[in-house]
Formats: C-alpha cells, structure tokens, sequence
C-alpha cells in the first residue's frame, strides 16, 4: 500500500467516523483541527482505522498520537 | 469472533449509499419515521448507528414527528462509559418501531440518581431506568472456601440492587431494568473457581442466580447480559484494551449486538414483539422439494446429517409454538403436495394441526403473509418470515417492510441458530395464556383467500437487476440437462424422461432446437433454470417436446422470456407455427394454463386431460420482462436451419 492509497482509505475512515465529507486528511491534521473530535470520538476512530486496516493497536500506541502522521506511520509499520 | 453475532448476520447488509439515504430520509414520500426505521433494519456499524441515532436526536429537538416510530424515554444508569454505546441504543431501537431518548446522568452517579427524588434521572420521568452495571461496579471482596462470608457478599450486592430499585420506585415509578453480570474470562484457580464458594466466578454465579429470582417475583425486567457474554464467548465480550483505555464496559465490535438486545427488550415492554412464525417449506422446514423429489425423496430423516439441519427448525418452531408463537406456512406449491409430507412423513415434528394458516399455492409470498396477517387479525408487524430463498425474502421484504424477515446461511444447519439469535420473540414475562395463544388463533383461522395481490410486483422484479442467458445444449451442461430433465416434476410440460445418451443425441442433431437456460440476478446465479426441446414436426412446424423450468424462478417472467427466445429462434429457422403439448401428470398441475397464459391457441384435448397448442410464430409474443438477455452460441444452429 503506498501513500496516496493509504491517505485514501483514512479520508473514507474519516468522513465516516465524523460524519463530514468535508475533512481533508493531511499528515499535519490534528484533533483541534477536526469538530467533534474528542477522547470518545477519537476511541471510534481508532476501532474503526483498526476494523478497515483489519490490525490492533496497543494500548500505549492509542494514547501516543499526535496527528495523522503519526496514525498513518503506525498503519504503514503493520500492514 | 463469530460474524452471526458480532455483524448481526440475520440482518441485510446496509446499502454503499446508506449516508446519502440517511441525509434524505423524510424528504422520499414516506414519513421521516418510517424512512428512519427502514434505514434502521440494516446490520449497521458504530458509525452508522451513531450518524442515525444524530439524525433521530435532531428530528426530536426540532419538534418533528417520527410517527410511526412509538417514544420511549430511556435513563442508563452505569459504572462504566456508555457514551460511545448510547447513540448505538438509539439507532437499534428505531429498528424495533422505538423512537428512544436516551437520559444520561454523569459518570458513575448510580446510587446519587437513583435514590435522590429530584435527580437528573427521577425528574426526567422516565419510562424505565436501565441498570448497566459491570461486576467491576459490585463491591466484591473474595473470601476463598468461605461459604458464609461470600452468602453476605451476595446478600450485600442484591441490597444494593434492590435498594436502587426502591430509589427508582419512589421517585419516577419507572421500570426497572437489571442485567445480570458476565463473569471475567481470567480464572483464579481454574476449574475449581466455579466449585469453591468466595471465588469472583461463584459470587457472580450466586449473584446472577438471586437477581433473576428477585426480578421474578418483583415484576422488573430483567437483560441477561450474562448469557449473551457466554454466547459470544467471554474472551471476546471482555476487551481489556477497551478497560483500561476508557472504563468501556466490554467490547466495542459488540456494541451494536448489546443495542440491538437491549432494543428488543425495549420493544417487548412495549408489546412489539412477533407474534407469528411463517415457514416456506422446501429447503426450510425438509430438504429438497417435495413437488420434484417426493415424499421419499425429501429430507428430513434423522441420521442424515441435513435433513438433521431441516429438523431443528422444526424443532425450533415447535417449541416456539409452545411458548405461544402461532405457527403459519407460505408456500410456492400445490396444497394437496405442501401437505403431504405432514400426513405422512413418519419423521416430520411439525403435523397440519400445528399449523394455524396454511398457504400453499402459486400466489407470491407477500400476497400470501398478507393473507395469514388477516386471517390471524394481527399486524404485519407481527410476523416473522423464514424462507431460504433470498430472492423470496428479498421480495417480502420490500412488499411488505413491517414484516421481519431474517437473513439465512447457505447451510441449513444454520438456520435455527440465526433464527434464535434474532430474538424476534423477545418477552419479558410468561403467563398462562401464552401457553394457549398458538391453539386460540387455530380454531379461528380459517383458510384465506387470496384474492387480493399485492401491487408492485414488477417493480420489484426490474430491482432484480436479472439477465437471463439462453445457449443450445453442449457438453458442459449436459449432466444439468439431464438432472432436471429426469427430476422436474411440477413446471413440466411432458414430463418426458431422458438418459445422458439420448440428450447427446439430441445435442448433436442439427434438426433439434434445444435451449438451456441460466439465470442471475443481484442475489447471485441461479444456474441453469429451464431447458426446453423442440423437434421437427410437419412442414415448418416445431413441436415442443420438452419444456420444464425450475419452480425457484417461478412468477418472474422467465417462461415468457423462454417464448421470445423461442420465436425469434423459429422464425430465423422458416419455422410458422410451434405446436405445444400439455401431458397431465400427479405434480404438474401448475402449468395446466401454461400454453393459454403464453398465447397459444388450443387444438386438441383427449380424454386424458391431455391438451395440445398452437401459435403461429408471426406472433408478436409476450411482452419483454425487466431483465437482460444474454444469446450465444446458437452458430450450428443458425448454418443448419438458414
């Protein structure tokens, strides 16, 4: 999976999970950035980034991430 | 994790364009409660039971109506985090007829909700109060081989529990709702654990076990998360992840599962639960179809491991019956053949009397489910409809919304479980009566007539989205041909039999039109469907030898298809006229009228009963049906006959 494909299917995750078609998924877009983006949302994202990825992350790796980048450089170091 | 739990497999998978349906729901002619619950009876993930559950939230707070969908006010009262698992609460119960406000108070404020008169929860009033507690919420102290001790704990806890229920009881009357508690999946000592007294599994054992007679004698509801844990398995209920990350009382995969029971409960106190089990036969209650294979032929039989499959439905049906479930039977055949195998068939659980609406003839099934709905005088709301073939269920379900119709697995062996897990006859209590409702409804039903159709059916076929593909006999298809042609009984004009050679024969010989006929549809390929043989009779004649179809495709227009096909075949051929004959046997009554409905002109009749047709091939033929062609391969033919 390269960059353009992997962004792609996070830009579907996000629009579904914040019921916004609007949001552009850049590797700089942090959760101030996004309206409705708070500690539950952000737990339905990630179920839902590890439910289209079909991977898990851990505990300690959930609580790390800063943006996007960060999300998308944990995607890439599993699938 | 098993999907049928986990995706709510007895469900349809929701549309790609679910979102863009959700933005016009209210704005398509129907009500915006109505398109709310259509949209709601999809297996919908967290996303999209959260976007609806938005939508039903917005509507309420504008004031708009969601008629038909019946109010419900519903206080959650928990130890762990349920905000990511209330909107799924709201979306499931708009599957169940229930438009759900769900009340909140903070964070673990159980015991401060319950017991204060003027708490967010008592002055919101309302109609029942869910107590979604986690064993982690109970004051537990292990007290190991101490039996005494631990019956304080147990003693302990349900004071507890009863004394929220009197909190509750005085200051908003509301029922109460209580969930038995699953049991943690991380033993102590092993095995033992659930023999020695003080241990976590036997205190939520005995815990569980005093709850459930406590909410039998006091009138509350009771949710049995318990058991529904053990269904899915306790490894997979309890996500430790989930835990530690936010107090999530258990895994979020299973989030929509856990609404859609809740809902269910929700709906019952409401008597919103079905009320009446309609089985097709063939394939769903025996294996195979009695129609072509016969009282012999049918499966059913214990010992054989898919007749096996057959008989747990009907043992199902059968229990459910003794619950007070009204049983009722639709099915595509001809009455005197439906009933047979329950006159005679020494392995059948279910008997004629049994059923309390018996429908078997060649009407489709939501004329017929609307036929059982009022000679019952019940709503079709009230019926649950199991039938194998998609295409059946699919065509009910669009006729008829309000009727559940559950989604079933290639083998049959699994449909009693998808049935169950279902839960369309959910109840909160059992009386007396239950147990004579099913006979009640017996000796008031008579049979119904069927008069009536329901409109729509061609709508319904052009959403099929069918092709339908004709070629000559050759080789890969041959043992198909030869199958039905020697298993056909009921759409089957001649019923002539014939061995692999004699199909060769007529495969390869350039004065024979044969026609094999396949059919696809959006639920998949039929495979081949019909197969047809026309052999030279005088000058320019064919006579049709053999005309049969599967009764899986019936009332779908494919016979008159077949004419077209046929025709445009004759005509390129020099052929004038088709002569068609219709051999009378036990089974093929059903095309009686298959030569008259199709235009042909009737010439002759023995005293047989046997009819012969005629239609001059400059005939325009039956009107196109909604599906597309597909023609191959006829170049032998068409050098030969040019």
């Amino acid at each position: 999976m390269n960059d353009a494909q992997l962004y792609s299917q996070l830009t579907s995750v996000f629009h579904d999970v914040f019921d916004d078609d609007a949001i552009e998924v850049t590797p700089q877009l942090t959760a101030k950035d996004v309206d409705g983006w708070d500690s539950l949302t952000h737990i339905r994202l990630i179920l839902t980034v590890e439910k289209a990825f079909k991977i898990k992350f851990s505990t300690s790796e959930i609580g790390k991430l800063e943006n996007v980048g960060d999300l998308a450089a944990l995607i890439r170091a599993r699938v | 994790m098993n999907p049928l739990y986990s995706e709510l497999q007895w469900l349809p998978r929701p549309p790609q364009e679910f979102s863009s349906l959700l933005k016009a729901a209210g704005t398509t002619g129907e009500s915006l409660g109505y398109d709310i619950r259509s949209l709601a009876s999809f297996a919908l993930d967290l996303n999209q039971l959260a976007r609806l559950s938005k939508v039903i939230g917005k509507a309420r707070s504008e004031g708009a109506p969601l008629d038909p969908l019946t109010p419900f006010r519903l206080a959650v009262l928990s130890n762990s985090t349920m905000d990511m698992l209330l909107p799924s609460l709201v979306g499931s119960a708009a599957r169940h007829g229930i438009a759900l406000e769900v009340i909140q108070p903070s964070y673990d404020q159980v015991a401060q909700e319950a017991l204060t008169p003027d708490s967010k929860v008592n002055s919101s009033k309302p109609d029942a109060v869910l107590f979604a507690l986690d064993y982690r919420a109970l004051p537990l102290k292990l007290s190991l081989g101490d039996a005494e001790a631990s019956s304080a704990t147990v003693q302990g806890v349900l004071g507890y529990l009863q004394a929220l229920r009197e909190g509750i009881k005085a200051n908003s009357n509301a029922v109460c709702i209580f969930q038995t508690f699953a049991p943690p999946a991380e033993p102590l000592f092993g095995s033992l654990d659930r023999l020695l007294p003080g241990t976590l599994r036997s205190l939520i054992d005995a815990i569980n076990l005093e709850l459930c007679t406590y909410v039998l004698s006091s009138g509350d509801v009771l949710l049995d998360v318990a058991s529904l844990a053990e269904t899915v398995g306790l490894a997979e209920w309890h996500d430790p992840v989930m835990w530690n990350l936010g107090k999530f009382p258990f895994s979020a995969e299973l989030i929509p599962l856990y609404g859609d029971h809740v809902a269910r409960i929700v709906a019952a106190i409401r008597g919103k639960s079905a009320k009446v089990l309609v089985l097709d036969l063939d394939n769903t209650v025996w294996g195979g179809v009695i129609g072509d294979d016969g009282l012999e032929g049918i499966q059913i039989a214990q010992g054989d491991a898919r007749g096996e499959a057959h008989l747990a439905v009907q043992r199902l049906a059968l229990d459910l019956r003794r619950r007070g479930i009204v049983l009722a039977v639709s099915s595509k055949n001809t009455d005197a053949v439906a009933r047979e195998p329950f006159e005679k068939h020494s392995e059948m659980l279910l008997k004629l009397d049994h059923i309390a609406v018996f429908q078997a003839n060649w009407n489709d099934k939501a004329t017929n489910i609307q036929a059982i709905a009022e000679e019952l005088s019940l709503g079709l709301d009230a019926m649950v409809f199991l039938d194998d073939n998609p295409v059946e269920r699919g065509l009910v379900r669009k006729l008829l919304p309000q009727v559940s119709v559950p989604e079933l697995p290639e083998d049959p062996a699994g449909y009693a479980r998808t049935l169950g897990a279902a839960g369309y006859f959910e109840a909160i209590a059992f009386a007396s009566e239950d147990l004579k409702r099913a006979g009640y409804y017996q000796d008031n039903a008579k049979r119904a007539s069927l008069q009536k159709q329901v409109g729509g059916v061609d709508a319904y076929l052009a959403s099929l989205d069918m092709s339908i593909t004709f070629q000559p006999f050759d080789a890969t298809g041959r043992a198909r041909i030869v199958q039905l042609i020697n298993k056909s009984n009921q759409y089957n004009l001649t019923t002539r039999r014939y061995t692999d050679p004699e199909v060769t024969a007529a495969e390869n010989d350039p004065e024979v039109f044969t026609l094999q006929v396949r059919l696809a549809d959006i639920f998949g390929d039929n495979g081949m469907i019909s197969v047809v043989i026309c052999r030279p009779g005088e000058a320019r004649t064919w006579e049709i030898d053999t005309w049969l179809m599967s009764c899986r495709v019936l009332g779908r227009r494919v016979e008159h298809m077949i004419l077209r096909e046929l025709l445009d075949h004759a005509r390129a051929a020099g052929i004038e006229k088709l002569l068609g004959t219709y051999r009378p046997t036990e089974k093929n009554k059903l095309v009686i009228d298959h030569y008259s409905k199709l235009g042909f002109t009737k010439i002759g009749e023995d005293p047989s009963g046997l009819t012969r047709w005629e239609l001059v091939t400059a005939a325009e033929g039956p009107e196109p049906a909604p599906m597309k062609v597909i023609s191959g391969r006829f170049e032998t033919f068409k050098e030969t006959h040019a």
